[in-house]
């Protein structure tokens, strides 16, 4: 796969329907001497005052996250979750944007936005990863990031709760790798002694 | 699949910027790059500009192209009492102090369409202070202005406003403070007596007044930090001491130089006082 043994400065993880319980396994499962920073975008009900901060936060004692503010440095060994009602953009300095912008494919956060917008930062430093999910959102996304030299990554469809969102991309993304939720956090693990 | 966006390099929105400023006297080069870079691709693809150069072209030669771009190029969605919980804390915590002021003055930087502005209208004549607030309301697209100015917004998103109204802590009924005409729901005009809404550019335009409270929601964002802390400046200006600064509730003042200038009102709903 592209870009495999440059070191990876930024990991993007883009879920929606059933995405939550592999979100949660992958925190759960990485290494506690992670660097690589972390940036999920999950889709979530529009104003129903979210708990996933805090169900995040508990099921992960020693790694907290962190729904950003705007123009926030992106730090090391940090686990990071786009607010509910914004799209996360990532700036040339590293520091967030958030933008209040109408929703794109009826979703806000958008994956396809913070993805975008991080490869056009980080390049072929970044590694997408797209999970379960009831529609199309991330296609674009993981696109631009193999446009843009990065790493690719999507739920093998045939494991994903939802498979429409991963299946969207293993149509339509080439250069992508396919892989189950364990493979995945084999495959970050791996990133991660590689990388910073 | 999905439409391909327009591409526009760093140069080129540099350049672009840079037309747009010399030309009509607009200087967006200390907005967001991401947001804006996304803003400009979306107008390209949606006014059939094929490159950023052809764009810059017909900015700089055509006023009319120029209208129509900064018309788009702002982001304008707004709501009614969008984020309830700061609503509350403007009734609960603020307004019970705004009530000893014999005439409360009210800035809306960045008003859009005048959504929170009508909200803001509510509220104080639910506390019975609206006779004697005067409201500024201000925005940099003179499109948004012009909307704002009549009142009218789609009928269709006021249940959604209503819920917001009601988890705000509103207990009247939502419905009385607007007339329905076809599709339209016409704001009371008792509750727009007191707004005056006018162009204002938070990047050019100086201090005009001094107020009790000035809202400036989800406009910065689109700043960067260096922005930010001018346009922070500005408003510092224009406080009264002890004056409110109300933000969107993912912006901060942690980045700007005038942070101990302030106190924490609420934390999660971004509202600060001026205390020197
Ligand atoms: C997302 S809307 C926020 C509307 C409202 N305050 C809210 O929170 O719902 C952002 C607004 O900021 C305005 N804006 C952007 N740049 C500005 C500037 N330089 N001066 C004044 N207003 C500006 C835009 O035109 C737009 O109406």
């Amino acid at each position: 796969m592209a870009g495999n043994n440059t070191n990876i400065e930024l990991i993007t993880i883009g879920g929606s329907a059933g995405s939550l319980p592999v979100v949660l396994k992958i925190i759960k499962s990485l290494p506690a001497s992670f660097k690589v920073p972390i940036v999920i975008v999950i889709h979530r009900q529009r104003n129903v005052s979210s708990e996933l901060v805090k169900i995040l936060n508990n099921s992960s004692a020693s790694k907290k996250i962190i729904e950003p503010d705007d123009k926030e440095t992106i730090g090391d060994s940090c686990i990071y979750l786009a607010p509910q009602n914004y799209h996360l953009l990532i700036e040339k300095d590293r520091t967030f944007s958030l933008d209040y912008s109408e929703a794109v494919l009826f979703s806000r956060p958008s994956i396809d936005v913070t993805f975008e917008s991080a490869a056009r930062v980080y390049k072929k430093k970044l590694a997408a990863v797209l999970l379960t999910g009831a529609n199309s959102d991330g296609t674009t996304g993981l696109s631009t990031v193999v446009h843009r030299g990065g790493i690719a990554v999507a739920q093998d469809p045939s494991t994903a709760e939802y498979p429409a969102m991963p299946l969207s991309a293993v149509r339509n993304v080439k250069e992508l790798t396919v892989l189950s939720p364990e493979g995945i956090v084999k495959f970050l693990a791996a990133l991660m002694s590689n990388g910073k | 699949m999905t439409t391909q966006k327009a591409d526009i390099t760093e140069d080129e929105l540099d350049e672009m910027l840079n037309v747009v400023n010399t030309t009509y006297g607009y200087d967006f080069s200390d907005y967001s790059r991401a947001s804006m870079q996304r803003r400009v691709s979306r107008f390209m693809d949606t006014a059939g500009y094929k490159t950023a150069v052809d764009l810059t072209f017909q900015l700089k030669k055509d006023r009319s192209v120029f209208d129509y771009f900064l018309q788009r190029i702002t982001v304008n969605v707004t709501e009614m009492f969008r984020d309830p919980a700061f609503y509350k804390v403007i009734r609960q915590e603020v307004l019970p102090v705004l009530a000893s002021y014999p005439i409360i003055k009210i800035w809306h930087a960045g008003c859009s369409s005048g959504e929170e502005v009508f909200s803001m209208a509510i509220l104080l004549s639910e506390a019975g202070l609206l006779k004697r607030s005067r409201i500024y309301a201000t925005d940099v697209n003179p499109y948004n202005v012009e909307k704002a100015k009549k009142g009218i917004l789609p009928l269709n998103v006021m249940k959604e406003y209503n819920e917001n109204y009601i988890q705000s802590g509103g207990q009247n009924d939502f419905a009385s403070y607007y007339t329905s005409l076809y599709n339209n729901a016409i704001i009371r005009k008792d509750l727009r007596e007191n707004i005056l809404f006018s162009q204002h550019n938070l990047v050019t335009d100086q201090a005009f007044n001094e107020f009790q409270i000035i809202l400036c929601r989800n406009v910065m964002i689109y700043f960067n930090r260096r922005l930010q802390n001018r346009v922070i400046h500005l408003f510092n200006d224009s406080l009264s001491t002890f004056g409110y600064l109300a933000l969107g509730i993912k912006e901060s003042l942690l980045f700007t130089d005038l942070q101990n200038k302030f106190e924490v009102v609420s934390k999660d709903e971004k509202v600060f006082r001026r205390i020197k």
